[in-house]
């Protein structure tokens, strides 16, 4: 198989992609390791006209800190978020989601911010910018502008990006507070799309959970932001009994369909199992990171 | 389109469309057929190789995409008539059976073993798992590993002997 033909400029930077995609627009799009765009084009279902391969710039990949944002650079590869042994507790989502994206090969070449933009329902990273409640940072030639990522997602395969725009930046608000996440996905087998993923953020307050974010993957047109999970979480003391209705409302809020990987309704259920599960882990971390 | 990469650590190029694979480039330019095509999908890892020494699929990637880059194929893998240590591995504990996976198996092996050079069997296991064994000969490349291991940990003069040793 291979792909429609294509014209195709490797850039040396940043602006250089911009220019091209300012004078291109719709007929160009942006290539970073090319891990799902790839398999897109020889499938035919993509076919651009120009491949604009981001994939080399320097200085747009790394986990960094400034202004008190913790920041991920959107070349950053699955493969080093997984080895991100050093990364602060409060991001210990990355790893964690890391670890379960495609396979060991695909996780070497694949970015963070290729996926993201890639918006698959499916994809993992989608549910964890949403439980981080990260800032998606978007430049094109004529600036900078910062998205959140409960705006980002706008359908399948569909996101707030414009056709002149690459995302360079992830960022997540530096907290003082003790602070976790968690990520369960339940895969027929390694390399698999998800059957239901679900990932987790929670910051505390004494007794009492300050922050919560709940992404879910695979249970709906976009990547799902449990936005009533999280609010029947925010300044609550998080008891069993808590966590079984926070876990209640996210289920209620997927969408999943019956397909080869399940029914719709054992899907719910797993969404259910899971953020509960996600919660008790995130809950014992942050814990963790308090003593 | 011109594009140029050291694969094996030779030199080569060719002028090839922007929509030419690596995998194709490899084959069908280069007539270097040990990297295989199984899937073409981005599933089976038949067509692993190595860049810049990290294993990737070269059916998901373009071949101008890893211009001016380092490209081991799994032709790279012995020295002259002495297998390698991955090589010998899969000799003598039997790890492959009709063969088609075995240079991919191999090469993720390698890679592992430099990053890793003691590994535990979950690790080997995790390493392999974007590999299939159609054959589902999963037990031996588990031990081919391992004996590769054992074998990059003594000297290496005792590796060439083994493998020589039929």
């Amino acid at each position: 198989m291979f792909p429609a033909a294509f014209d195709y400029r490797s850039t040396a930077s940043l602006d250089e992609a911009l220019a091209l995609l300012a004078e291109h627009g719709d007929a160009a799009k942006v290539m970073a390791g090319g891990q799902s765009l790839i398999p897109l084009l020889k499938l035919r279902f993509a076919q651009p006209g120009l491949l604009v391969d981001i994939g080399r710039l320097k200085g747009m990949s790394g986990v960094g800190r400034h202004d008190g944002w913790m920041t991920i650079g959107a070349l950053t590869r699955h493969v080093d978020l997984e080895r991100g042994h050093d990364l602060p507790r409060q991001l210990s989502l990355l790893p964690e989601a890391a670890h379960w994206i495609a396979d060991p090969l695909v996780r070497n070449q694949g970015t963070i911010g290729g996926s993201v933009c890639h918006a698959d329902p499916s994809g993992d990273w989608g549910s964890v910018v949403l439980a981080l409640d990260a800032d998606l940072v978007a430049r094109s030639a004529k600036g900078e502008r910062v998205i959140h990522a409960a705006d980002f997602f706008q359908g399948p395969f569909t996101t707030a990006l414009r056709p002149d725009e690459v995302l360079t930046e992830i960022r997540v608000a530096s907290s003082s507070k003790p602070s976790a996440g968690a990520y369960n996905k339940l895969e027929r087998k390694v390399g698999d799309f998800a059957t239901v993923a679900v990932a987790v953020q929670i910051e505390l307050d004494g007794n009492k959970v300050s922050k919560a974010g709940i992404g879910l993957t695979a249970v709906g047109p976009t990547n799902v932001k449990a936005t009533a999970a999280e609010k029947a979480l925010v300044g609550r003391e998080p008891t069993d009994a808590v966590i079984a209705e926070v876990a209640r409302l996210a289920a209620a809020a997927a969408e999943p369909k019956d397909d080869v990987r399940g029914s719709a309704e054992f899907k719910k259920d797993v969404v259910r199992v899971y953020v509960q599960r996600g919660l008790k882990t995130a809950l014992a971390r942050a814990k963790e990171a308090r003593a | 389109m011109k594009v140029s990469m050291k694969v094996n650590g030779i030199e080569r190029g060719g002028d090839v469309e922007p929509r030419v694979l690596l995998v194709d480039f490899l084959r069908t330019n280069l007539r270097q057929t040990g990297t295989h095509i199984g899937c073409d999908t981005t599933s089976c890892g038949a067509c692993t190789v190595l860049l810049d020494g990290e294993p990737v699929k070269s059916c998901t990637l373009l071949a101008v995409q890893v211009q001016g880059r380092s490209v081991t194929t799994v032709e790279g893998l012995a020295q002259g008539a002495t297998l390698s240590p991955m090589q010998a591995g899969f000799h003598e504990e039997h790890g492959l059976q009709c063969g088609f996976c075995t240079p991919g198996m191999m090469l993720v092996g390698t890679a592992l073993l430099d990053r890793n050079p003691n590994p535990t069997e979950d690790e080997i296991r995790w390493a392999i798992s974007g590999n299939i064994c159609r054959c589902t000969g999963y037990m031996n490349i588990v031990k081919a590993i391992q004996y590769a291991a054992k074998a990059k940990a003594s000297v290496p003069a005792a590796v060439g002997a083994v493998a020589g040793g039929e």
